[in-house]
C-alpha cells in the first residue's frame, strides 16, 4: 500500500473530467424536468451525441464540430420525444425509455465505420500564469474547454433559472401548466425548447466520452452514464449546483475507487463500484412516492400530459 | 400420386440431394456466435467475430453463421442462446466466461444442437464442450518484456473479473517480469467489467497518474492503449493487435487465433464426428499469436522473448515451473515442478496470487 502515490492534484483533475459528461446530461436534464417533461431517454441522446460528434470530428478533423454535431444530434433526437409527447401526447415515461433504446440501436448503425479510429485531439486550454499555480493551477486551468463551458452551462443555468424572466416561465410552465396556460404562455412551446435544449446538452456530454475522456467510439459506450445524470438531477433536487455536487460526488467515487487499487490498498472494490448505483436506486425509490417528492421539491406538473382544452 | 406421398418423396429427394443429415431437413450447417461485447472493440469479440467470418469463407455456401453481440453474462443470456438454438442453430459458440451455466442449460433443452463454451470448465451435457486458450502463455512473454523496458519499476494492469483466466495471466506476467527485474512492482485495478470504454480509461489514467509505464490490460476495449499512447507510455495489447490505437506505445499484443478451431469444429459437426471434448490449446497451435514487437524493444530483450515463444511452443518450458510460492509464502510448486492442468492448485481453478504480489483479490 502506498497512499502517497496518489497525487490529490492529478485525482481532482480527473474527477473533473469524469464527471464532465454526466454534469453536462444532467444539467440539461434539469431544465427539461423544470419545464414539467421528465425524459428518460438521456442514455439514448447522450450516445447518438457520442456517434455523431466522434463521426464528424473524424471526418472533419475539427473536435468543435464535432461538439457542435453532437449537439445538433443531441437536440433532433430529443425531439422526435418531444413531438410524440407534446403533440401526440404519448406517455413521457415509456416514450424515453423507446427513446433510449432507439437511440442505443442507432448509435450502433451509425457508428459501423467509426470502430477502432482515433479522432483528433481536443487542445487543452493551458492558461499562462494561471496554471503554474501550485496544486490549483492544474485542476482548475489546466483543463479542456469543455470542461469550461460545462461550468460555465451550470452557472449560467442556475443564473437563468432564479433571475431572468425566461427561467420564471419555464418553472411556471413546470409547476403548474394550466396556470401558465391561462397567462397566455406557450406551454408546448416552452417545452419543445427545453426539451431540445435538454437534447443538446446531452449529446454534449457523449461526445465529451468519445471525444475527449476515452477517446475512441464503441457501440454502448456511454454504460449507463445516461441513467446516473437521470438520478442525479433528483439526487440534487432540481437546483443547478447541487447536481454539479453530486456529479463530482459520483466522478469522485469512480476515480478514487480507481485510483485507491491502483495504490494497493484493499478495499472491496464491488462495494465501492456498486454504491453510485444503489444511492441511484435508492434516490428513484423516494422519488416514486407522493409526499418525498414534494419535499424534494419537484416541479409540480412533473410527467403530466398538458392539453390545452383540459 | 397423391400430394402427402408426393410432399415426403421430394423431401426424401430433398435430403438425399443434399446428404443433409439433419433432423429438420435443412441443407446449410448454421453456426451461431455469442458475444458477450461488440464486434467492435478492437480486442475480445473483434477476434471471435473475424474467427466467424473465416467459418463462412472456409466453408462458403454449405454453412450459414450468425451471431448476437453485446448479451450481458447471466439470466439475459439464456435467453439469447434458447433463441438461437430454436432459429435451427447446429453449433452454437458461447464465447465469455458468464455463459457457462446458460449454456449447460440451454444445452439440455436442445440434445440435438452442439455447444461450444469458451473458457469455462463445465461440460454437463454430450452435447458440451469447452475450449480456451491458454493466454498465460502470451503473458509469460509480455511480463518478461515489461520487466525488461519498464523504468519506472512500477507495471500497472487493468483486469476485469476475478476469475482463474484473469488471475493466471496477472501471476504469470508477474513471475516472468519479477524474474528478469526483481524491483518490478504490480499495480493492479479491477474494474469488474470486459467493457466499459469509460471506465478502462480511467482506470488507465489512475495508473499513468501513479507513475506506471507499462500498461497491461484484461479488458476488451482499445481504450487502455489510447490512454497509454496519449500519455507517452509502453503498453501491450489484448486479444488482438491494438497498433491502431497506440502506433508507439504497442510494444506487442497477445492475439487470439479462434478460426482453425471454429472451423476444425464446425467440419466435425458437418461430418457427424464431433463430440464433447476440452480443448486448452496455447502458443504450439495457434491460438495464441503475437503482433509484431516495436522497434522500441531492444535486440537482445526481442530475441530473449523470440526464443521464449520456441521453448514453450517445442514444450521445453512451461510458464509455471517451480519454484513457485504462493502469496502466503507456503509452497506451490516445488523446485521444478510444472504446474498441473487441473486438480487441487491446478491452473484451471487458480484463485490465488502467487509470491511477492502484494494486492489482494477481490471475492
Amino acid at each position: 500500500m502506498d497512499l502517497s502515490a496518489i497525487s490529490p492534484t492529478l485525482l481532482l483533475a480527473s474527477l473533473m473530467v469524469a464527471a464532465t459528461p454526466i454534469i453536462l446530461a444532467a444539467t440539461g436534464e434539469l431544465i427539461v424536468e423544470k419545464s414539467g417533461v421528465l425524459n428518460l431517454g438521456v442514455e439514448g441522446m447522450m450516445i447518438v451525441g457520442a456517434i455523431c460528434g466522434f463521426a464528424i470530428a473524424v471526418e472533419s478533423g475539427s473536435p468543435t464540430l464535432g461538439f457542435i454535431a453532437a449537439a445538433t444530434g443531441g437536440a433532433l433526437l430529443s425531439l422526435i420525444f418531444g413531438f410524440l409527447t407534446q403533440v401526440l401526447l404519448s406517455n413521457q415515461v415509456a416514450t424515453g425509455l423507446a427513446l433510449t433504446l432507439f437511440g442505443l440501436g442507432l448509435s450502433s448503425m451509425l457508428g459501423q465505420s467509426y470502430v477502432g479510429i482515433r479522432p483528433p485531439a481536443t487542445e487543452k486550454l493551458d492558461i499562462p500564469f494561471l496554471s503554474d499555480i501550485p496544486f490549483i493551477g492544474p485542476i482548475l486551468f489546466n483543463q479542456d474547454i469543455i470542461v469550461y463551458v460545462t461550468l460555465a452551462l451550470v452557472i449560467g443555468t442556475w443564473a437563468v433559472l432564479k433571475f431572468t424572466r425566461a427561467g420564471l416561465i419555464l418553472r411556471a410552465v413546470g409547476e403548474n401548466h394550466d396556470a401558465a396556460h391561462a397567462l397566455g404562455y406557450k406551454v408546448v412551446r416552452v417545452r419543445l425548447m427545453a426539451i431540445a435544449f435538454g437534447g443538446a446538452c446531452a449529446g454534449l456530454g457523449g461526445a465529451y466520452l468519445s471525444l475527449v475522456r476515452v477517446p475512441q467510439w464503441t457501440e454502448g459506450m456511454t454504460a449507463g452514464a445516461g441513467w446516473i445524470a437521470l438520478a442525479i438531477v433528483v439526487f440534487g433536487a432540481w437546483r443547478p449546483f447541487r447536481v454539479l455536487l453530486g456529479a463530482y460526488l459520483f466522478g469522485g467515487v469512480t476515480v478514487l475507487q480507481l485510483n485507491l487499487q491502483a495504490a494497493g490498498v484493499a478495499i472491496p472494490v464491488e462495494y465501492l463500484s456498486m454504491s453510485p448505483y444503489l444511492i441511484t436506486i435508492a434516490v428513484l425509490v423516494i422519488m416514486s412516492s407522493g409526499k418525498a417528492k414534494a419535499a424534494l421539491s419537484a416541479p409540480g406538473c412533473l410527467g403530466r400530459i398538458f392539453h390545452a382544452s383540459s | 400420386m397423391k400430394r402427402r406421398t408426393l410432399l415426403a418423396a421430394s423431401a426424401a429427394a430433398l435430403a438425399l440431394a443434399t446428404g443433409g443429415a439433419f433432423a429438420d431437413g435443412h441443407a446449410k450447417t448454421k453456426v451461431g456466435f455469442i458475444y458477450v461485447g461488440s464486434i467492435g472493440d478492437g480486442g475480445w469479440n473483434y477476434e471471435h467475430n473475424e474467427a466467424r467470418k473465416k467459418v463462412q469463407e472456409h466453408f462458403g455456401d454449405k454453412v450459414e453463421t450468425f451471431f448476437q453481440e453485446r448479451v450481458p453474462e447471466g439470466a439475459d443470456a439464456e435467453r439469447a442462446i434458447t433463441q438461437m438454438a430454436l432459429q435451427g442453430a447446429d453449433l452454437i459458440f458461447t464465447t465469455s466466461f458468464g455463459y457457462m451455466d446458460p449454456t449447460n442449460a440451454v444445452a439440455a433443452k436442445f440434445p440435438d444442437v452442439k455447444f461450444e463454451h469458451a473458457t469455462g470448465y463445465k461440460r454437463e451435457h454430450p452435447n458440451v464442450s469447452t475450449y480456451s486458450a491458454r493466454f498465460y502463455e502470451g503473458r509469460a512473454v509480455i511480463g518478461h518484456i515489461a520487466g525488461k523496458m519498464t523504468k519506472t519499476n512500477k507495471i500497472g494492469y487493468i483486469a476485469s473479473f476475478p476469475i482463474p483466466e484473469v488471475i493466471r495471466g496477472i501471476n504469470s506476467a508477474y513471475l516472468h517480469a519479477k524474474k528478469v527485474n526483481p524491483d518490478v512492482e504490480f499495480n493492479i485495478v479491477w474494474v469488474f467489467t470486459w467493457e466499459d470504454a469509460a471506465k478502462e480509461a480511467d482506470a488507465a489514467k489512475a495508473l499513468i497518474d501513479q507513475g506506471v509505464d507499462v500498461l497491461m490490460q484484461h479488458t476488451d476495449t482499445t481504450a487502455p492503449m489510447l490512454k497509454a499512447e496519449e500519455a507517452g507510455i509502453m503498453a501491450f495489447g489484448q486479444a488482438s493487435d491494438m497498433i491502431s490505437a497506440g502506433p508507439t506505445a504497442q510494444l506487442t499484443s497477445i492475439i487470439d487465433d479462434w478460426a482453425p478451431y471454429y472451423i476444425a469444429r464446425t467440419q466435425a459437426v458437418i461430418d457427424g464426428t464431433w463430440e464433447s471434448k476440452d480443448t486448452w490449446d496455447g502458443i504450439e497451435p495457434g491460438m495464441v499469436a503475437f503482433a509484431d514487437m516495436s522497434d522500441r524493444i531492444p535486440e537482445d530483450v526481442r530475441a530473449e522473448a523470440t526464443q521464449m515463444i520456441e521453448d514453450i511452443k517445442t514444450g521445453a518450458y512451461k510458464p509455471f515451473t517451480g519454484p513457485i510460492n504462493k502469496q502466503d509464502g507456503s509452497v506451490w510448486l516445488k523446485e521444478g515442478e510444472t504446474a498441473a492442468d487441473f486438480g487441487d492448485d491446478g491452473l484451471a481453478g487458480m484463485s490465488f496470487y502467487v509470491e511477492g504480489l502484494t494486492a489482494e483479490i477481490p471475492n
